[in-house]
């Protein structure tokens, strides 16, 4: 039985998005430090309205997309999300909320389940305003654990997503412990990928290398004292273990994002990128978009990879790596991603990992809220 | 796990569908899609959580015109079953 993940086409025209993911709002009541919205998102414009939603939708679903991701900011704070999941469900769109869990009530989720949510992602904080001690995770994991007992009680499997960084990374056992006693089957630890506000904040959260060591020893204990009773994902990062990522399977290859404000993207982070015209959902078709927008084609397949990664033979692995992360560290955004060690630019990754061995520097943490935003008005 | 008396139903993890843009039967889940082959996606319909696998065999062999599917029907089961896209019935 050969069971395949969607094969690229290559006699007819390329395929459809796979991946719808709907950033319905940047408000958010957390101010998350390694939040990886644009750090100027105050300035964005005014939200689309349901109606512009729905035919995201619609559109998308018509080119074949068979994911439909809901995040933000905080998707809950819109009371809109209900309608899309029931559009979205019909059409046959496997629907999954990304959500903290701050505004979940019974009430609400009774009717996203009625509405056919499939599924809910809880993604876990930390590196609040108060962030550094044990004591904050206890009171967010007091949240998760409600949360989660609710969540379960509808028949939602309970799956948490938990970004790691130098302030929280110590307490990783007591981290997993608690996701164990709170019943998840699934934990993704995601290490930090430095865009937006957490590019802004790189030096208070990039751990030391002993740090991730130790961070991964503890993982493998738990996973082998769990086994299949809670999967562990440790997800690693790029800058450390030096391998360019090709950051969403392909620029404008399954994947298809879209802002609060309505700009539709190969990846959630492209909006930083200079020198590219970013369309608009409320002017074009999602098929226009897809296929003959320039924006989806700029960096398509290969052909456009500097001479670097062109004599490469891991190019069709890593496409050169992600776009962003070449832009905020190179000012150009077709550059060799510096995390591979082929860049010439690589030297900007040596520098950021020694300065994270430095011991008594003094990190300041740089929060996400909207008069942060106004006042720094930059995108990273 | 094969001469199970159980039966087979797809993991609630999973939505099991025909898609249109693929002209395939699929299975959908929270990180995306497994595309199934002809076989594959007419054992899966049969994965109701009512019949039993000689059932299902039986019911596939009647509808292809076939007959001696029980192994491949077993394998597949035994693979799915690794992959966690079904779970067992017993009740
Ligand atoms: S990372 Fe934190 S601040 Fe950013 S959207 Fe998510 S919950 Fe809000
Ligand atoms: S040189 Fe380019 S293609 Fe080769 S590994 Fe590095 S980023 Fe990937």
């Amino acid at each position: 039985m050969d069971t395949l993940l969607v094969p690229p086409d290559a006699m007819q025209r390329r395929p459809g998005p796979l991946w719808l993911l709907a950033e319905v709002t940047y408000r958010c009541p957390l101010h998350c430090a390694f939040c990886y919205n644009p750090v100027d998102f105050a300035q964005a414009g005014p939200e689309l309205s349901t109606e512009d939603w729905l035919k995201v939708i619609r559109e998308a679903r018509a080119l074949g997309a068979a994911q439909f991701g809901i995040s933000g900011g905080e998707p809950l704070l819109r009371d809109d999300i209900e309608i899309l999941v029931r559009e979205a469900r019909a059409l046959g769109f496997y629907t999954n909320l990304i959500t903290s869990g701050v505004g979940l009530t019974e009430a609400r989720l009774a009717a996203l389940k009625d509405a056919g949510l499939d599924h809910i992602q809880l993604s876990f904080q930390d590196a609040t305003r108060e962030a550094n001690d044990l004591i904050t995770n206890t009171r967010t994991f007091d949240l998760k654990r409600k949360v989660a007992a609710m969540t379960k009680a509808a028949g939602y499997p309970t799956v948490i997503n938990c970004v790691l960084h130098r302030t929280n990374i110590d307490h990783l056992d007591r981290i997993i412990e608690m996701a164990a006693e709170i019943g998840a089957e699934y934990l993704e630890l995601a290490n930090t990928q430095y865009h937006g506000w957490a590019f802004l904040n790189r030096q208070a959260l990039m751990p030391s290398a002993a740090q991730l060591a130790e961070a991964e020893a503890v993982t493998e204990r738990w996973k082998a004292r769990l086994g299949k009773k809670m999967r562990i994902l440790f997800v690693t990062p790029d800058y450390q273990t030096k391998k360019p990522k090709k950051c969403m399977n392909g620029w404008g290859e399954v994947f298809l994002s879209v802002t609060p404000d309505g700009l539709a993207l190969p990846c959630h982070t492209a909006r930083m990128l200079p020198g590219l015209e970013f369309p608009d959902v409320r002017d074009h078709s999602i098929d226009w978009i897809w296929h003959d927008s320039p924006l989806f084609n700029r960096f398509r397949g290969t052909a456009w990879l500097p001479s670097t990664c062109q004599s490469c033979e891991d190019k069709d692995k890593d496409h050169g790596g992600c776009r962003c992360q070449a832009f905020m560290l190179t000012g150009d955004p077709g550059a060799t991603d510096p995390v591979c060690p082929k860049s010439p630019d690589h030297a900007l990754i040596d520098a950021a990992l020694a300065e994270a061995e430095k011991p008594g520097v003094a990190r300041p943490l740089v929060f996400r809220d909207p008069k942060n935003s106004t006042r720094l008005g930059r995108a990273f | 796990m094969t001469q199970h008396p159980a039966r087979p139903a797809i993991h609630r993890l999973f939505r099991f569908q025909w898609e249109p843009a693929q002209q395939a039967h699929v299975l959908l889940y929270p990180e995306g899609m497994v595309k199934l082959n002809q076989s594959a996606g007419e054992i899966l319909k049969r994965c109701d959580g009512a019949r039993t696998v000689p059932q299902i065999v039986a019911d596939l062999e009647a509808a292809f015109n076939a007959s001696g599917l029980a192994p491949e029907v077993e394998a597949f089961l035994e693979m799915a079953d690794a992959q966690n896209w079904i779970t067992w019935n017993t009740d």
